[in-house]
C-alpha cells in the first residue's frame, strides 16, 4: 500500500511520521470516520447508480416489468436508429460551432476587458452576470425575444434583413443557431474570466522586452500572449466542449428538441427515450456513447495542448 | 466640446472633450474601446433588461406590433397576479428548502471528507483520491435513469428529500476543498494535536474557521447549481406540488397559454436571489472561478 502510494503524483509531502502506532491508529478510524457520511452517499447515488448503469444498458426495462436482458441489442441498434444519429450529429454540430467561438469570443472579452479602457468594470460584470443566471429560466425570456409575433429580437433582426416567418424557434433551419447564441450568451463569461486570470499572470516585462523588439499589438498577441495562454486555452475549451455535449436545458425550455427534432441533443434524446418513452435500458445504452464521447474529447484536447503548453 | 477639459463632468464628457483634441490618438483609441465595451453590455444585458422591463408592461403592451423595449404604462399587477395563477409560493419555497438544504449539508459532507484527505495520514488515502477524480470526470447524465429507478423503489420519487439527498455530498466540492485544505499551515493542528485534541474538534475549532473563505465560495457555487438545476428536479419530481422554479416555470410554460408577462415576473423572482447573491459576493465569486482555472 506505502509504495503504492508513494509511486502515485500526489501534491502531499510523503513526509513519515515517527509517533508511533497508536496516532497513526487513531488516525486512521478518525480518517473513515469523517469520510464515512460521503462514502456512503457516493456509494449508494453515484457508484452503485454507475454500476446499474452498465448493466441496464444491456437490457430492456422500463421501470414497471423486471429488465429483460438483450445482451449487446442496445448498442447494436444505435448505428441504425435515425433518432440516435439525428441527436448525435445535432450534438457535434452543436459542440463544433459553440465551443471554438465561445473560447474566441472569451479570449477576445478578456484581452478588451484586460486593458485600462474605460466602462472595464461595467463590461466585466455584464459579461458574467449569465453566468450565475439559470438557463431555464432566462431561455423563457429568450424563447419571447425570439418570438415571430411579440419577439424584440426577431423584429430587430427582421429590421437588418434577417427574417423568418415560422419565428426562429419554429424555423427548421434557424433553431439550432438560435439554441447555440443562448448556449454562448450564457458561458461565455466563466471562460473570459478564467483567460483574465491567465492574462493577470503573465509579467508585464515581458510586454516591455517584446515592445523594445519592436512588436506590439498583433504581434506581441501572436507570439507572446497566445502561446502564454495555452494552459488556459486547454482548460476552457475541455470546459467547454465537455459542457456543449451536455447541452439540454435552453433547448427543453425553448424548442424540446424540434422543430422536426433538429435542435435534439443526446441528452434530450434520453430524456425521451427514458421519461416519455420508458426504454430505459436504450436510454442507458445512450448515456455510455455520451461518457465515451467526452472521455475521447477530454483526453484528445489534452494530447494536443500538452505538446503546445508554454511556461515561462 | 470644443471647450477645455471639465473635471466636474462625467467620466464619458471628460474622455469626449479629451477625444476632440486631433494630436492624440491614444484618446481616440480609448473612447472608440470605451464605446465597444458599452455596446456589449447591452447586447449582455438585453435579454435580463427585457424580462425586467416586460415583467412591468400590461399585456396589451407586450404584445403591440411593432414590439417596443420600454413600457409605456408601468403595473405590478403581474407581481400579484403570480401567486395565484401558479403555485408560486411553493415553487419558491421548494426551490428554497432544496438549493439551501443541498448547499449546507454538502458543505459538511464534502468539508469532512476533503478534510481526511488532506490532514489526515492513512492507508487508502490516495486510492479513495483517485475514485473522487474519476466521479469528477464522468457525466451526472449516465446515472440518470438507474438514480430514478433507485428513488421509485426507495418511494423517494415526488419529494423534497428525494431531491436533496443524493447530493448531500458531491465529488467536486471534495476536491476544492481538499486542494483549500492542503494549502493551509499545519503548525496550529500540530499544536493541537500534542495537546491531545480529537481530530473533530481540529477539524471543528482550527480547520473550518480557516477555511471560510472557500467554504463561502463552493457553498455559493452549490446553492447556485441546485437553485438553477432543470434536468434534476424535472425528472424526480414530475408533479407540480414538489417541482422547483425552473422546472415548476417551464412545465407552465409548456402546458398553458403564454401568459408573456406574468411568466416575466415570474422568472425575474426567480433570479433575484442568485443575482442578489453574487452582486453581494462578486469579487471572492469571480476569484473563485478564476483560480479554478490556474489549477489547469
Amino acid at each position: 500500500m506505502t509504495t503504492e502510494a508513494k509511486s502515485l503524483p500526489t501534491p502531499i509531502p510523503a513526509r513519515p511520521r515517527r509517533r508511533g502506532g497508536r496516532v497513526r491508529r487513531q488516525q486512521k478510524r478518525a480518517a473513515w470516520l469523517f469520510m464515512l457520511p460521503s462514502i456512503a452517499v457516493l456509494g449508494v447515488f453515484v457508484v452503485y447508480p454507475m454500476s446499474q448503469a452498465l448493466y441496464l444498458s444491456f437490457t430492456r426495462y422500463d421501470v414497471l416489468n423486471p429488465a429483460v436482458w438483450l445482451g449487446l441489442k442496445n448498442y447494436t441498434d444505435l448505428p441504425g436508429d435515425p433518432a440516435f444519429t439525428n441527436a448525435l450529429a445535432n450534438t457535434l454540430y452543436y459542440a463544433a460551432v459553440t465551443t471554438p467561438l465561445s473560447v474566441g469570443l472569451a479570449l477576445a472579452l478578456a484581452v478588451m476587458l484586460n486593458q485600462r479602457i474605460p466602462w472595464r468594470a461595467l463590461g466585466r460584470t455584464a459579461v458574467f452576470l449569465p453566468v450565475v443566471l439559470g438557463l431555464a429560466i432566462v431561455a423563457i425570456a429568450w424563447s419571447f425575444l425570439l418570438d415571430p409575433d411579440i419577439g424584440l429580437l426577431s423584429y430587430w433582426l427582421g429590421n437588418i434583413g434577417l427574417t423568418s416567418n415560422q419565428g426562429w424557434l419554429r424555423d427548421p433551419n434557424l433553431a439550432m443557431p438560435a439554441v447555440m447564441l443562448v448556449g454562448i450568451w450564457k458561458n461565455v463569461g466563466f471562460y473570459m474570466v478564467i483567460y483574465l486570470a491567465g492574462l493577470q499572470s503573465i509579467p508585464k516585462d515581458l510586454y516591455e522586452a517584446a515592445r523594445i523588439d519592436g512588436a506590439k499589438g498583433w504581434q506581441a498577441f501572436r507570439h507572446l500572449t497566445w502561446p502564454l495562454l495555452a494552459n488556459q486555452t486547454m482548460l476552457v475549451t475541455i470546459l467547454c466542449a465537455t459542457a456543449t455535449l451536455q447541452a439540454f436545458d435552453q433547448i427543453y425550455v425553448m424548442t424540446r428538441g424540434g422543430p422536426y427534432f433538429k435542435t435534439e441533443t443526446l441528452v434530450m434524446l434520453i430524456y425521451r427515450q427514458g421519461f416519455s418513452e420508458f426504454r430505459f435500458g436504450y436510454a442507458a445504452a445512450i448515456s455510455w456513447v455520451l461518457v465515451l464521447l467526452i472521455l475521447i474529447l477530454s483526453l484528445g484536447q489534452l494530447v494536443y495542448f500538452r505538446r503546445r503548453a508554454v511556461t515561462y | 466640446m470644443a471647450t477645455t477639459g471639465n473635471t466636474q463632468g462625467s467620466a464619458v464628457e471628460r474622455v469626449r472633450t479629451t477625444s476632440s483634441k486631433p494630436h492624440n490618438p491614444h484618446r481616440m483609441r480609448r473612447v472608440v474601446m470605451g464605446a465597444v465595451v458599452l455596446i456589449v453590455s447591452a447586447a449582455m444585458l438585453l435579454p435580463l433588461v427585457w424580462m425586467i422591463l416586460t415583467s412591468f408592461k400590461p399585456e396589451v403592451d407586450i404584445v403591440t406590433y411593432p414590439p417596443q423595449l420600454f413600457p409605456r404604462h408601468l403595473t405590478f399587477q403581474h407581481y400579484l397576479d403570480v401567486w395565484n395563477r401558479i403555485p408560486f409560493a411553493r415553487l419558491y419555497l421548494n426551490t428554497i428548502i432544496f438549493a439551501g438544504g443541498v448547499t449546507i449539508i454538502s458543505l459538511v459532507l464534502d468539508s469532512m471528507t476533503a478534510y481526511a484527505l488532506a490532514r489526515l495520514q492513512f492507508p487508502g488515502r490516495d486510492v479513495v483520491f483517485i475514485a473522487v477524480l474519476i466521479m469528477l470526470m464522468l457525466p451526472f447524465q449516465v446515472t440518470l435513469i438507474p438514480l430514478y429507478d433507485l428513488l421509485v423503489s426507495f418511494g423517494w420519487t415526488d419529494s423534497l428529500h428525494g431531491l436533496i439527498i443524493p447530493r448531500a455530498t458531491n465529488a467536486f466540492g471534495i476536491f476544492f476543498l481538499r486542494q483549500f485544505f492542503l494549502s493551509l499551515p499545519k503548525d496550529l493542528e500540530e499544536a493541537a494535536r500534542v495537546d491531545g485534541a480529537g481530530e473533530f474538534r481540529i477539524y471543528r475549532q482550527i480547520v473550518m474557521p480557516l477555511a471560510v473563505p472557500a467554504l463561502l465560495t463552493l457553498g455559493l457555487f452549490h446553492f447556485m447549481y441546485n437553485w438553477n438545476d432543470l434536468l434534476w428536479p424535472l425528472i424526480v419530481n414530475q408533479d407540480q406540488a414538489h417541482a422547483t422554479l425552473p422546472s415548476g416555470l417551464a412545465l407552465f410554460m409548456g402546458q398553458h397559454v403564454v401568459e408573456y408577462g406574468l411568466l416575466m415576473a415570474a422568472s425575474v423572482m426567480a433570479l433575484v436571489p442568485v443575482v442578489l447573491f453574487f452582486l453581494l459576493i462578486q469579487r471572492r465569486f469571480i476569484e473563485g472561478v478564476a483560480t479554478s482555472g490556474m489549477k489547469q
